[in-house]
């Protein structure tokens, strides 16, 4: 076996990470600020319930008082907040969202959910999102959107009265906040099953994934499967 | 053919073992790995549940989230502007009577005795005297009909009417430069305010709802109401105003509740 010495003409560049290191830094995060989000605004939601028969028990929340909740709720948005903010102009300026969430047709979605629920859906290229994928992924960076607006109209309903007349009114803002959050633990419940049925997309999650070319979405990663084989001549 | 990169890992060997044993050993090696990953998965869970143990009233857990909550004081100090008004709505959609709420039930409210009962000024006023029901009764009043909003997430619209709180410092001679306004009820509660929300237009010396003395419930003879502030920062029975620079503990902010409170 011959050590490799790339002359200069044949110097590679290194392609980046399906996902960079800073894209798992924001996902982990933001799965941790998403969580302490979720439990202690069970607990707020618990002092004046919006639906009479629905409590969320004291052993599944994030506080002992509503107090702690609070504390835990307006510590966790800073984090989620600066973290959303980096992540939106990440995946805007480097292309990412260009490049993994469009171009998205709603045929290819109905077809592909169709898979989906016969497990027949296509995964073995992990750095091209299916349909189904980019629905999720673009409908959770929405609706994370919309519970930062509709929780800053919650916490400022004087300051940013007109926030509070896009719900109709407080309680409207409230109503909003709730359905959102069951959005997202809809969603984490998806997101995390299908991760575990194709456990590769997680620890792709962890380290990195395939390597994959910046200008198109196409991957490398059956030709790093070929390269993995001894070169015998260069 | 293209030159294999080298490896940027310095755990990884130089020399690698022959490709067929990775070959043959594959299914003990994804096996490994999945078993670990549902192992740690398994965990992860169990750490999840654990947040619903006590960890919150822990000291050095507290020390991190009440520093943040007075992060969060200025931030709302910042965000506050003195000139934004809270919506108003019309009589007609008035809750009668108010909604009763305190640290204690409504069968427990002690009612003030207004015999002897006077307004008492403290801190940084220069012109201490009492006032008594009757010289409060007597400055011009105010009415708003605002939104009543609890921590807790409910609401209600009332109609308050009393002297603006601004009217009220200006003629005892306050210094509105201080920092604090504090309210001291009759109930051994104790709520302070900023002063640019003590000096906001829809902050009033509430002495009547919808046009009649406010009832014993919901703080006779005289009350707090402000537009811009969460309604525990609203203290009922009030006995006494005192104005300072130095920031003491009120009843909620014990408990860990935010001391600005802003809406």
């Amino acid at each position: 076996m011959t050590t490799p010495t790339p002359g200069p003409t044949q110097t590679p560049t290194v392609r980046p990470r399906m996902h960079p290191l800073v894209v798992r830094l924001m996902h982990w995060t933001n799965a941790v600020a998403m969580i302490v989000m979720i439990l202690s605004g069970w607990k707020i939601y618990n002092d004046d319930v919006l639906f009479g028969i629905l409590h969320f028990p004291d052993d599944i929340v994030l506080g002992i008082w509503a107090q702690h909740a609070l504390q835990w709720h307006f510590m966790g948005m800073w984090i989620l907040v600066i973290n959303g903010l980096v992540y939106l102009a990440y995946g805007l300026g480097s292309g990412r969202f260009r490049r993994l969430l469009i171009p998205l047709s709603p045929r290819q979605v109905l077809a592909e959910v169709a898979d989906a629920l016969r497990f027949r859906l296509e995964h073995a290229d992990l750095s091209h999102y299916n349909a189904v994928q980019k629905t999720l992924y673009i409908g959770i960076i929405l609706i994370g959107i919309l519970q930062v607006i509709s929780g800053i109209a919650i916490w400022k309903p004087v300051q940013f009265s007109s926030l509070i007349a896009l719900f109709y009114n407080f309680q409207g803002a409230r109503l909003v906040h709730f359905i959102g959050m069951s959005a997202i633990v809809l969603f984490l419940l998806v997101h995390v099953t299908l991760a575990l049925l194709v456990p590769k997309t997680l620890i792709a999650m962890l380290s990195g994934g395939p390597r994959v070319d910046t200008n198109g979405s196409h991957t490398v990663a059956a030709a790093a499967i070929h390269r993995a084989s001894p070169d015998t001549s260069p | 053919m293209s030159v294999r990169r080298p490896s940027t890992s310095r755990f990884r060997p130089q020399v690698v073992p022959e490709r067929s044993i990775l070959t043959e050993h594959r299914a003990v090696i994804q096996d490994i790995t999945r078993r670990g990953l549902l192992r740690g998965v398994l965990s992860l869970g169990g750490l999840a549940m654990l947040t619903g143990c006590n960890v919150s009233d822990r000291s050095s857990v507290q020390r991190v989230l009440r520093s943040v909550s007075s992060f969060n004081d200025g931030v709302q100090g910042w965000l506050f502007d003195p000139d934004k008004l809270a919506p108003t709505y019309a009589a007609s959609q008035v809750v009668k009577p108010p909604r009763f709420n305190a640290y204690y039930d409504v069968e427990d409210v002690n009612p003030i005795d207004i015999s002897g009962w006077t307004l008492e000024l403290a801190g940084l006023i220069q012109d201490k005297r009492p006032w008594s029901l009757q010289q409060i009764y007597a400055l011009p009043e105010q009415e708003e009909i605002i939104k009543h909003i609890c921590v807790e997430g409910w609401d209600y619209i009332g109609q308050w009417s009393g002297p603006r709180l601004k009217d009220f410092l200006v003629r005892v001679g306050a210094d509105l430069g201080a920092k604090y306004v504090e309210f001291h009820g009759n109930d051994d509660y104790m709520e302070s305010i900023d002063m640019a929300s003590a000096l906001h237009p829809q902050t009033i010396l509430a002495t009547k709802y919808a046009g009649e003395p406010i009832g014993d419930p919901y703080g006779f003879p005289l009350r707090l109401r402000t537009a811009v502030k969460l309604g525990y920062k609203n203290p009922k029975w009030i006995r006494a105003i005192v104005v300072t620079n130095t920031y003491n503990v009120g009843f909620w902010e014990k408990q860990g509740f935010n001391w600005f409170a802003g809406l």
